[in-house]
């Protein structure tokens, strides 16, 4: 069974329509980059399968249960009540562009909040499973910082850490690198790598085009709204579509490495 | 030499009885901060209210209250019983009014600085805090409000400064309290002394205040 499906989304910003009928599916264990020019709606996608955002038609599922979906008669999409939105979100989590940690809250309990008073994991158990997490980061000397101490690259280690502590069928990442310098987006993109061995399913939106090509089981190129190819790194990477070449010309010398 | 003996003599006389006015003072700045601090945050929460009436009945309210003089406020709880409504009140009721006076007012103060404060949180707080799986309760008391607290603080300090010496309003519907207490010393006595022995006492007072916020803003400040 696939762990999401998001079949025909549409999606209107007022009057600019952002997905215009966008279908997408994503299997246990697969990696999935989406790729492609600034405003192309990549990151609206994520926020909509992420319900940070609303779709306007279509139909968002996971695991089998409908999220979201389409009446007829009804302007916009219709959601799942409440608590069924809740358990449906329990299946993912989410990395953000620019971290979004908790400033008042230390490195482990950013990690750890959640696991206590959202899953009500006993204290113990969390704290011990945080400072793993934090082990696999390369941060467990950070547990008690405060994220206003650490570098771009250590706070996106942290998100990652934080979601990872929720146990996330599936965990989308949102341009993680995108607000890091070069350096510091190594160090992130090297746990994210670390991340793809342990077989989590993930899906990124990201601009690190040989990341992508590295990583990735499938690899979606979007622009304008619309899914223009999508294909296992090889074949988008080499395609002869001219809108694909166009955005991937200019990585093509980087690639070429 | 002599002189300044005497004063020293003539203010240690009045102490007593300014004493009296302090605690009362005192007493007038604590419960209007207990419950104006509290009813402030719910009135900014009817301000911020997706529903267009109590949205708008929030907004009224601010606007009257920070629209019109505390004094005159004072007057219509305090003589509005008899006039409106032919209730006789006690003698105990002119302390009840000016509580209920100055509660009612910096609730409207203390809401618009809860509201600035809020509204300062950048959506990601929220985004992260849904993602993970708060409920809007926890996500409120344990992620915003937190951090919304260490935002206004510097505002809050503004207003509670303003509240020590707003006190002194309550001499107008004849509250015995330091103020008015020191205005019946200096007229019985004929000298400025009391005047100058209240305006010490405003001012440690509020030397104090900002003493203590200046502590709370140093322990906010493990984080950005």
């Amino acid at each position: 069974m696939n762990l999401l499906e998001m079949n025909h989304i549409e999606k209107k910003f007022d009057d600019l329509q952002v997905l215009k009928d966008i279908s997408l599916a994503v299997e246990e264990g697969e990696i999935v980059s989406i790729i492609g020019p600034s405003g192309s709606g990549k990151s609206t996608l994520l926020r909509c399968a992420t319900m940070l955002e609303t779709i306007d038609r279509g139909e968002i599922v996971y695991l089998g249960e409908k999220a979201a979906w389409t009446e007829n008669g009804q302007k916009k999409a219709v959601y799942a009540k409440k608590d069924r939105l809740r358990q449906i979100q329990k299946n993912y989590g989410l990395v953000f562009q620019n971290f979004n940690l908790f400033p008042h809250f230390s490195v482990i309990k950013n990690i750890t909040d959640a696991p206590i008073h959202v899953q009500g994991k006993p204290k113990e158990q969390a704290l011990q499973e945080g400072m793993e997490l934090l082990r696999k980061m390369g941060l467990e000397d950070k547990a008690d910082a405060y994220p206003c101490q650490l570098s771009g690259g250590q706070c996106q280690r942290v998100a990652i850490a934080r979601a990872l502590a929720l146990n996330p069928r599936i965990l989308f990442f949102d341009e993680p690198t995108s607000a890091l310098d070069p350096e510091l987006t190594g160090e992130v993109l090297k746990v994210i790598r670390s991340l793809a061995e342990l077989d989590i399913t993930m899906v990124i939106v990201t601009h690190e085009m040989a990341f992508a090509r590295d990583i990735s089981d499938r690899v979606i190129f979007m622009a304008d709204g619309v899914i223009v190819e999508e294909g296992t790194p090889g074949e988008v990477f080499a395609s002869s579509n001219e809108r694909t070449q166009a955005f991937l010309g200019r990585y093509g010398k980087m690639l070429e490495k | 030499m002599e002189q300044i003996m005497n004063w020293l003599m003539e203010i240690a006389s009045m102490l007593p009885q300014l004493f009296d006015g302090m605690a009362v003072t005192i007493q007038i700045f604590v419960v209007t901060l207990v419950f104006s601090l509290p009813l402030g945050l719910l009135v900014s929460f009817g301000r911020m209210a997706k529903n267009p009436v109590i949205r708008w009945i929030a907004r009224a309210y601010i606007s009257i209250m920070r629209g019109t003089p505390l004094m005159l406020q004072l007057f219509i709880v305090y003589f509005g019983p008899y006039y409106i409504f032919r209730i006789r009140v006690t003698n105990d009721y002119r302390l009840w009014a000016v509580f209920i006076g100055f509660v009612i007012n910096y609730a409207a103060y203390f809401a618009e600085i809860y509201r600035s404060g809020i509204q300062s949180m950048p959506a990601g707080q929220y985004e992260a805090a849904k993602l993970l799986g708060y409920s809007r309760f926890q996500t409120f008391f344990k992620i915003i409000f937190p951090q919304v607290v260490k935002r206004i603080l510097p505002s809050v300090t503004n207003e509670v400064i303003t509240l020590v010496k707003d006190t002194s309003l309550a001499f107008t519907i004849s509250v015995i309290e330091m103020f008015t207490v020191a205005r019946q010393l200096a007229s019985s006595q004929v000298s400025m002394m009391p005047f100058v022995a209240a305006g010490i006492f405003y001012y440690v007072f509020n030397l104090l205040v900002a003493v203590v916020m200046e502590f709370f803003e140093k322990k906010l400040s493990y984080y950005q």
